[in-house]
């Protein structure tokens, strides 16, 4: 059978891949190992979540003391700060270049990229990811992606400023600010090479989810990370086109001539340009296409990521797996059709408002499920707190807070007075942006043994943990009372507003936090380039955990495991079985007397064919023909 | 060692690993997948079309849209002639016929008989390469004519404006036969753009089939011993046949 032989074909070149000497440039720098690869984008995304997160202390900088001079900004900055103050079009710059390296940048590529790359082989049981060409050429991508984006910040007219949404015609108008001239262009050439490495990954993880699971390890027994992994995979290649093709349109639109965006624009009160006949609501409409799946593209790993590791640390079974899969799948195909809710103030039809606004508080029910499962996980475990456990339930903390304040924007009439203010900043900021950092710190905590095979300094966990979970809630909660009170996002400068000079006081507040917390980042940055070099030696399963990654030798070769592939025989969260005498059952190690706790053997492996008349009697059948009068 | 994946191949049961759960090779798989991400992109741009075109029904723009059947008449060699749709029927006809071959190459692949693969191959080849420049015929008769990314010099159907005149639109000009002023402009530009990207894909289609031709004369697949890498063309090329009849439909039907 021709199928079948390719895949041992391409299961033996990996065998043989083993035994190869590597070069300095085939093992670090073009890798194809899926290990190497995912060290390389947790390093990309660490530089670019510092130089995104400096970024964001810029600008709280020039919110908290407008008419103070900060020599320093001069000197780093030049003429972006003459005499020490921000320059107005360059806090834009700042503004929205933070938000893009810090949505697609760190927590898209740098979280899913490092742990997809890094879990789906090894938790799954495989050799390598489906393809490791694909898999490396989607790292160059996304270097490339990342220079050309940063590159933009030292061009004379200054990076795209127009939000990270970089809606026209603010961005597809030269003349509309000095950021959409060359800035604006660059940064469109960046989102598209971000684009094809996102595909080049997407792809690679489907396939490799779906193919190449070991033995043994049908669907219903990988772990939640795997799953979230596979959600997320399937979102991004499914959004991500269609933001390639809003992307087509404006490119063409601001270096072309057309105007598919563009439509009857007064510029400094003279006439309309020659653009007649597009519609800019329409770049909202492809761009919220992709950006509410964006939004889970984010969210999902860092769930997915959480549920090992509380699971784990509790040492209990994770509470509703199905439930959890079943959600992650809800969430997934939810966040495909209320993408209007991020457009209710752009004169909407209120039916068609209110059909999105259904759909999007529909999406509390999943998200709810999630946050239940974590805390009856929790509930009576033996809790260790590890800083990764620290961190899960930091996420967890956010993901309730944030998301709560989601139900108030996903209500269509909330939101027309909340829409761009300091509210809607404070929301994503708790609910995907400190949830999904957290879950990718927890992530780094847990898996650097199984990264560099040794361990993270503990006690300076704990001090990053709580300084980071302080500043963040000290930073985005008063966000909230602001954003109620009218305060709109991305202003400049406050003192210039009468009305908002009473939030100075907060704003002064929100950026000692923000300091305090940039500075606490420093704890992690020592602590993991540190131990990379300086750690103490990790053993095999450091964290007594069940899944199959674990069984892996502590160094780390090509192929990952230096015998046969790892059997599977149970689901990976059996901590704490009454029959064992450890705390913990590896879903590797074969025990027959030990029947599966979570699914019952006889149901998974054959489903019995149900005959037609044991169908006809059900009581869904029964009550259909009732309906109809059948019976 | 490592093939202990495949000695437990057949009798897996579908789902429980240790084996693909639909039979197909993991190159297979992701063509789909990429073809399934790709559907998404052009689904991106025929919305832009579609909103251009239909959102507002009432409005000037939508209702002026020109009648295609009026523009793309001509046929090369017969100057002067009114052949609606003529000429781009024989290009979709012309990209089907090279799907028709594809589908004989994959065949000829199954039964492992390189020199039929070959022979099908080529005549993919030449029919993704006819379509390309039934294209750019197309294109530049259009450019001739006077269509620009920013600009649309094709006018309005007659009865464009009798219905723009019934909702009080059309008041400033007469409609007269042959007048090209007060077209959408939009027109143009969603046409360049839209299949501007289908021939890029077919373009793409025929360089990745020459490659795969190349690849069979060379005698690699023979090596190899199956034929699949054809069929892994064959689905994109399939599928850039299948975007067509799309494309065909909104820019030269409706």
């Amino acid at each position: 059978m021709g199928t079948a032989a390719l895949h041992a074909d391409h299961h033996d070149h990996h065998g043989d891949h083993q035994h190869h000497k590597e070069s300095f440039i085939s093992k670090y720098v073009f890798s194809m190992d899926h290990k190497m690869i995912s060290k390389q984008f947790l390093i990309t995304g660490i530089i670019m979540g510092v130089i995104g997160m400096g970024m964001s202390m810029l600008f709280r900088l020039q919110l908290a003391w407008p008419d103070e001079q900060f020599g320093i900004l001069e000197m780093l900055l030049g003429k972006w700060a003459v005499d020490g103050k921000l320059d107005p079009n360059f806090y834009m710059g700042l503004v929205t270049i933070h938000g893009t390296i810090m949505v697609f940048y760190v927590l898209t590529a740098g979280l899913s990229g490092t742990f997809s790359n890094l879990l789906i082989p090894l938790q799954v049981g495989a050799r390598d990811m489906a393809s490791p060409f694909m898999n490396m050429l989607s790292y160059w991508f996304f270097l490339a992606s990342s220079i050309v984006l940063l590159s933009s910040v030292f061009i004379e007219t200054g990076p795209a400023s127009g939000g990270w949404t970089v809606y026209p015609p603010l961005s597809a108008l030269e003349k509309a600010m000095p950021g959409s001239g060359l800035g604006m262009t660059l940064w469109l050439s960046a989102i598209a090479l971000f684009i094809i490495s996102s595909l080049l990954g997407g792809i690679n993880y489907i396939s490799t989810v779906l193919n190449m699971r070991t033995k043994g390890m049908s669907m219903n027994r990988m772990p939640l990370t795997i799953w979230a992994f596979f959600f997320t995979a399937i979102l991004g290649v499914l959004s991500f086109p269609v933001l390639l093709g809003a992307a087509l349109f404006l490119i063409f639109d601001r270096s072309f001539g057309t105007s598919f965006y563009l439509s009857d624009i007064y510029l400094e009160g003279v006439g309309a340009l020659e653009n007649i006949g597009g519609s800019p609501v329409l770049y909202q409409h492809l761009f919220w296409f992709l950006g509410h799946p964006e939004v889970y593209i984010i969210l999902m790993p860092a769930l997915g990521i959480t549920s090992e590791v509380i699971s784990t640390n509790a040492r209990k079974p994770i509470f509703g797996y199905t439930a959890m899969i079943i959600s992650l799948m809800g969430i997934s195909f939810l966040s495909f059709i209320v993408w209007g809710h991020h457009m209710f103030i752009t004169g909407m039809n209120p039916f068609l408002g209110s059909v999105f606004m259904i759909l999007t508080l529909i999406i509390a029910v999943p998200s709810a499920v999630k946050a239940f499962n974590y805390l009856t996980t929790l509930w009576k475990g033996n809790l260790r707190f590890t800083p990764a456990m620290l961190f899960s339930i930091g996420l967890v903390s956010f993901f309730i807070s944030g998301g709560l304040t989601g139900i108030y924007l996903g209500n269509a009439a909330m939101d027309i007075q909340l829409h761009d203010s300091y509210f809607v900043v404070a929301h994503f900021h708790l609910v995907m942006g400190s949830a999904a950092i957290f879950g990718m710190f927890a992530g780094i905590y847990h898996w650097f043994p199984r990264m560099y095979g040794r361990m993270m300094n503990k006690p300076l966990g704990y001090f990053h943990f709580w300084f980071t979970f302080v500043a963040a809630y000290l930073v985005f909660f008063p966000m909230h009372f602001m954003g109620l009170a009218g305060v709109p996002r991305r202003y400049y400068q406050f003192t210039l507003v009468k009305e908002f000079e009473v939030w100075m006081d907060v704003n002064v507040l929100i950026t000692v936090a923000a300091l305090v917390g940039g500075f606490a980042q420093l704890f992690f940055l020592f602590n993991f380039f540190y131990s990379i070099f300086k750690g103490k030696k990790s053993v095999q399963n450091p964290w007594q955990s069940n899944s199959l990654e674990w069984s892996a030798p502590v160094e780390r070769i090509h192929g990952n495991w230096p015998g046969a592939i790892p059997e599977v025989y149970r689901g990976p969260y059996e901590y704490s079985r009454p029959d064992r005498e450890e705390d913990f059952f590896p879903q590797y190690i074969a025990d027959d007397n030990s029947p599966e706790v979570l699914v019952p053997e006889g149901e998974t492996v054959v489903p019995a064919a149900k005959d037609p008349e044991e169908v006809e009697s059900s009581v869904f059948f029964a009550a259909i023909k009732r309906v109809f009068g059948l019976s | 060692m490592a093939n202990q994946i495949q000695t437990t191949y057949e009798n897996q049961p579908m789902w429980a690993g240790g084996r693909s759960p639909f039979n197909v090779s993991y190159g297979k798989l992701m063509m789909w997948i990429f073809l399934l991400s790709d559907a998404f992109t052009f689904s991106s741009l025929l919305v832009q079309y579609g909103a251009q075109r239909f959102s507002n029904v009432q409005t000037a723009v939508t209702s002026k849209w020109p009648d295609p059947a009026s523009i793309f008449n001509h046929f090369p060699m017969m100057h002067g002639l009114h052949l609606p749709l003529l000429f781009v029927s024989v290009m979709t006809f012309i990209l089907i016929l090279s799907s028709v071959t594809m589908v004989l190459a994959v065949e000829a692949g199954h039964r492992n008989s390189k020199k039929e693969v070959q022979r099908y191959m080529i005549y993919t080849i030449l029919g993704g390469a006819a379509f390309l420049g039934c294209q750019a015929w197309e294109w530049y008769t259009f450019i001739h004519e006077g269509a620009r990314l920013d600009g649309n010099t094709f006018g309005i159907t007659k009865e464009g404006y009798s219905h723009l005149k019934s909702v009080g639109f059309g008041d400033h000009f007469e409609w007269e036969a042959g007048d090209r002023s007060n077209g959408p402009v939009p027109f143009a530009a969603l046409f360049f753009i839209v299949t501007g990207f289908h021939g890029f894909h077919v373009f793409s289609g025929v360089v990745i089939n020459v490659v795969v031709y190349i690849m069979t004369v060379r005698g690699v697949f023979e090596r190899r011993g199956h034929y699949e890498m054809i069929e892994k063309a064959g689905l994109y090329w399939h599928f850039v046949d299948l975007v067509w009849v799309f494309v065909f439909t909104f820019f030269y039907l409706i």
